[in-house]
């Protein structure tokens, strides 16, 4: 599966990148952890307060809804942090590793913190160091160690479907090679490692990829509708702009947390043209739009995605009306799940706030996400190409069988 | 392709992203002419309804592959014959290749080392001898036969058969078969040297695997393959000299017997072990289906006992069993089935002058048959018999007799275990999980593994109810429901009349498969179509159990072509009433009853097969067959 990877679009289109993506990475390394979100770090907690699911506090933290004096006090923690800031995550592992017993946990949250890198590179990038700290002897206590370390990872929220299916296609890519049967342990560790690196690699540049790859279906005057905030679409969308597309956009608001706001605030700083909507306007602005494109937690062995709440039913409306829906997804969201309904998930729950008091007898919907089937969704744009549904399950057949 | 557009068509670039393969089938020398490409594309394959599924034959896959691009070059009619030939051969071998990147990508992706060999041996098969003298020979009415069937079927599906066509002919021919093959092609040649040529060298081959054994049907049903395809085969046969030996490797296994053919029958019937007679008033649309009187078969056999020394008794035993209905189930059937083969190894000793790897596939070969001739075979038990010939071609020369008997003996029993007890439990494991509490399970007829998921489920304390749905003649369901109830399982029971009344409040449907082909089409019991139909109707959706062992390569579109008859009588006879009105139906002109034993349900009624490699879409199911059907034969 990753052997297949697209990434040489990325080498085509170097020079595109190049400029833009410099700098980026360099904010990305210094961006502060807001104040909320470092309640989270902290919190490391399997069974989060209020029931409330663990990557969409996450997801608070990095996606909230942004103003200008919280930016303007980022942009001050920058400067400030700076120093006290492990601004390079080896020599955060260094000392750790030197000064305590390594905790992968600990390293993951390390990698968390920055907004920009997903939960699940995250969490790729701290087994990797797990494999480089390891001080196993053998093949199978390395092996052993990584197992549990990825369990701990995966129990550290259970909610979250990209941080398990990444864990497991890690497991999957790192310990299924030839490596295991090396005589020389070394060899076998720093083949183990390179792989876990290249993982990461792959892992880290699939956004890069999929914009690329998605923004050839944007066309020049068309009409977006997005959902939610989703780091990949913003990318594609970014791609597009960047390459002087004319299109608009229009924005769910992504109620509870109005992660729409925050997206329409992202495209409002690329100049392009966003409307918001209420998520309840949808079929009624969906005659002018071109397509859809939606993020996604995690896609599914049917093709299928889970997402946030409400993709269901854009992608019900947008395929009554015969709108396409392209959906952004890395590789390592393919999850070996199967619902067969919207019941059939591990829920994931967040607070909804109505703004005004809710009597105790009235119950409260509070799932996060939806399943949108395989039926209503036009394309899977993956760092491993373009993709239609049912490609998903081959895919995932062939990793792990 | 405009990516611009708004369309759902995929920019062909952004597509070649997805599935790059590591390189170009090796072998594009022969690339046709680019004006030929696009003609291909209207043109479908020559396949005639009745002759979908078997496409096992060689010279039918040849004459459908050189079918194919025939019409497309219409100066054919008239020009000379060597013109016609070369533009036959280059369309043909342009279409197989430059069709497959175009036209079926998917396809191409897992594919990719095997597909370039594949083409390869295609590409030669096509330059063949053989081929040059197809065409200018069958040339005016084979033009004829070919317009008019692509009159009816110019669907894209079809169209991308040929490039299927050489996998599964090479999965077909086990190496006893085309050993067997060339040895009697030898002694052919040394008898009728070149006159006859092919045409008794194809029929003496294929009866060859059966000289040992007197009255077997097989070979007659491969004899008539030829005959059958189509007028266009037979100057290919007459004409060419004996073909290169790769093209003879490739005979395989012809398609079935159809039985609206009056002369095979009569041949079929002389060599049968079983006394059968037709029975009268045949549907007309499944003449082609064996059926017979039932009733006397049973007697008859049992009478002969002491004559039939080529069958063992093992074999026999089973075969009465499958003639009088003891054993149903498809795994039972194929268990049966194989523990009588490995009775039949353990008694095995080969006579002198004869090897091992040979004689026993003889034998396996006249045992099966008798097996058909008491039932037809279901395709799981195609698969198992594929694998233990399989096996016995593989067994070293160097071998010892004894050696070799046990290591087929215990290949058997890791094939029962690990085919279908292992896989079993492990779609059962599968299968739980989607079991909630509170959820009300339907079920149709009975299945051996639906009833292990259900038990188990019950053995985990989840609360859930059954319902049974049930359909004459058989009342398969009341096996399962005794089993259910006595375990203390809430049940209702009920017909299939009423399954549309039940059906709104069934949260999941779980349904056993006879067969799971690569278009993801269930083929199974007489009645699931209509469940799972139902079923999707009212968005509950369809599980389908199947161990991977019964999925199979072909793709059927509908339940003519292949399926089994039963008895008409018992759906003439209504049980409890005293005076049937059907009761003589038999002597009626113009009455005809239809017992079908399965039919199929297409791939969009159903949300999930579980198997044992996990839980699929039904359109995984071409990786399954793709990753894991050479392991069912290689194990």
């Amino acid at each position: 599966m990753w052997w297949r990877s697209a990434s040489f679009i990325l080498d085509r289109n170097d020079n595109l990148l190049q400029d833009d993506s410099v700098p980026k990475a360099e904010s990305r390394m210094l961006s502060p952890p807001s104040s909320s979100m470092a309640e989270t770090l902290h919190n490391p907690n399997p069974i989060p307060i209020n029931n409330i699911s663990a990557y969409y506090q996450t997801r608070a933290a990095h996606h909230g809804v942004v103003t200008s004096d919280w930016l303007a006090q980022a942009q001050a923690a920058v400067g400030h942090d700076q120093d006290t800031l492990p601004s390079d995550p080896d020599s955060s592992r260094n000392s750790s590793s030197s000064e305590k017993p390594f905790s992968v946990i600990d390293e993951f949250n390390n990698w968390r913190k920055q907004p920009d890198l997903a939960e699940a590179v995250a969490a790729i990038r701290a087994l990797a160091s797990v494999i480089r700290s390891s001080e196993a002897t053998t093949m199978m206590e390395l092996q052993r160690e990584l197992k549990t370390a990825s369990d701990s990872l995966k129990s550290w929220d259970t909610t979250s479907i990209s941080l398990t299916a990444g864990c497991d296609l890690f497991m999957r890519y790192v310990t299924r090679t030839s490596a295991v049967e090396y005589e020389d342990f070394n060899a076998a560790k720093s083949r183990f490692l390179e792989r876990a690196l290249k993982f990461g690699e792959i892992s880290y540049k699939a956004r890069k990829i999929i914009a690329m790859l998605g923004q050839d279906f944007i066309f020049n005057g068309c009409t977006i509708l997005v959902h939610g905030f989703s780091r990949v679409v913003l990318e594609i969308l970014k791609t597009a702009a960047q390459s002087k597309k004319v299109f608009r956009v229009l924005c769910t608001e992504g109620r509870p947390d109005r992660t729409g706001l925050r997206f329409a605030n992202e495209l409002a700083k690329l100049d392009v043209p966003v409307k918001l909507l209420i998520d309840s306007a949808v079929a009624y602005s969906m005659d002018e739009v071109d397509m859809v494109i939606v993020g996604a937690d995690g896609v599914v062995e049917s093709g299928g995605i889970i997402n946030m709440m409400g993709t269901y039913q854009i992608a019900l409306v947008a395929k009554s009306m015969d709108k396409p829906v392209y959906v952004a997804a890395e590789s390592y969201k393919f999850a070996r799940l199967y619902p067969l309904d919207q019941k059939d998930m591990v829920p994931a729950l967040r607070a909804v706030d109505f703004g005004v008091p809710i009597p105790k007898k009235v119950e409260v919907e509070t799932s996060a996400r939806d399943y949108t089937p395989p039926q209503y969704l036009t394309l899977l744009f993956t760092d491993l190409g373009v993709l239609t549904p049912s490609v998903v399950s081959d895919e995932l057949i062939q990793l792990y069988l | 392709m405009d990516p611009r557009r708004p369309s759902r068509v995929i920019d062909p670039k952004v597509r070649k992203v997805g599935f790059f393969t590591p390189g170009p089938p090796p072998d594009r020398t022969q690339s046709g002419p680019a004006a030929t490409t696009p003609t291909q594309s209207p043109v479908s394959n020559t396949l005639s309804p009745v002759m979908i599924p078997p496409a096992r034959h060689a010279s039918d896959n040849l004459s459908r592959a050189v079918g194919m691009p025939v019409p497309a070059a219409p100066q054919l009619h008239g020009h000379p014959p060597v013109d016609s030939l070369q533009v036959g051969s280059y369309t043909l071998s342009d279409s197989v290749l430059s069709a497959s990147p175009t036209r079926s990508p998917s396809s191409r992706v897992g594919l990719d080392g095997e597909f370039s060999e594949d083409s390869v041996n295609w590409m030669k098969r096509n330059n063949s001898g053989r081929f040059s003298v197809v065409l200018p020979t069958g040339g005016p009415d084979m033009t004829q036969s070919i317009e008019a069937s692509i009159d009816e079927n110019t669907g894209d599906h079809v169209a991308e058969l040929p490039l299927k066509n050489p996998k599964p002919l090479k999965a077909k021919t086990t190496k006893a078969e085309r050993r067997a093959l060339q040895e009697a092609q030898r002694a052919a040649k040394a008898t009728a040297k070149g006159g006859e040529g092919n045409k008794s060298v194809a029929t003496s081959a294929t009866s060859a695997p059966a000289q040992t054994s007197k009255p077997v049907r097989q070979p007659n049903q491969k004899k008539e393959g030829p005959v059958l395809v189509s007028s266009t085969l037979v100057p290919e046969k007459k004409g060419s000299e004996k073909p290169p030996e790769k093209d003879r490797k490739k005979e395989v296994p012809p398609p079935r017997m159809q039985f609206d053919d009056k002369n095979r029958v009569e041949k079929a019937k002389k060599r049968s072990v079983v006394k059968q007679t037709e029975a009268r008033n045949r549907v007309e649309l499944f003449r082609h289906l064996p059926q017979y009187e039932r009733g006397n078969q049973l007697s008859d056999l049992e009478s002969k006992f002491f004559q039939l020394d080529h069958v063992h008794p093992a074999v026999y035993k089973v075969g009465l069993q499958f003639l009088s209905g003891d054993i149903m189930w498809s795994n039972a059937r194929c268990t049966a089935m194989l523990q009588a083969f490995q009775k039949v190894i353990e008694d095995y000793s080969t006579p002198p002058e004869k090897t091992l790897t040979r004689d026993l596939t003889a034998k396996i070969n006249s045992s099966v048959s008798f097996l058909i001739e008491c039932r037809p075979l279901s395709i799981s038990m195609g698969n198992a018999i594929r694998f233990l010939k399989a096996r016995i071609t593989k067994i070293p020369l160097t071998q010892t007799e004894s050696e070799a008997k046990t290591s087929l003996s215990s290949d058997i029993d890791r094939y029962i275990n690990e085919k279908i007890l292992l896989a079993d439990k492990v779609i059962v494991g599968h299968a739980v999980t989607k079991i909630r509490d509170g959820d009300v399970l339907l079920t149709y007829g009975s299945s051996s593994l639906i009833e292990m998921i259900l038990l188990h489920a019950h053995e985990l304390r989840r609360q859930f109810r059954v319902v049974i749905v049930d359909s004459r003649p058989n009342h398969e369901g009341r096996v399962l429901l005794r089993k259910l109830v006595e375990k203390g399982l809430s049940c209702t029971y009920t017909h299939i009349n009423a399954v549309s009344y039940i059906m709104h409040e069934v949260t999941r449907v779980f349904l056993g498969a006879a067969s799971v082909l690569s278009n993801g089409t269930i083929y199974s019991t007489v009645g699931t179509a209509c469940i799972a139909m139902v079923a999707h109707a009212y968005h509950v959706p369809v599980l389908v159990c199947c161990e991977s062992y019964k999925f199979h390569e072909r793709v059927q579109l509908d339940s003519i072509c292949s399926n089994e008859l039963g008895d008409p009588d018992v759906i003439a006879k209504v049980p409890g009433r005293r005076d049937n009105c059907l009761d003589d139906w038999a002597s009626k002109e113009g009455l005809q009853l239809l017992n079908l034993a399965y039919d199929v349900t297409p791939a969009d009624y159903v949300s999930m097969i579980v198997t044992e490699h996990g839980m699929i879409p039904p359109t995984s199911v071409p990786v399954i067959v793709r990753e894991y059907g050479r392991e069912h034969i290689l194990i």
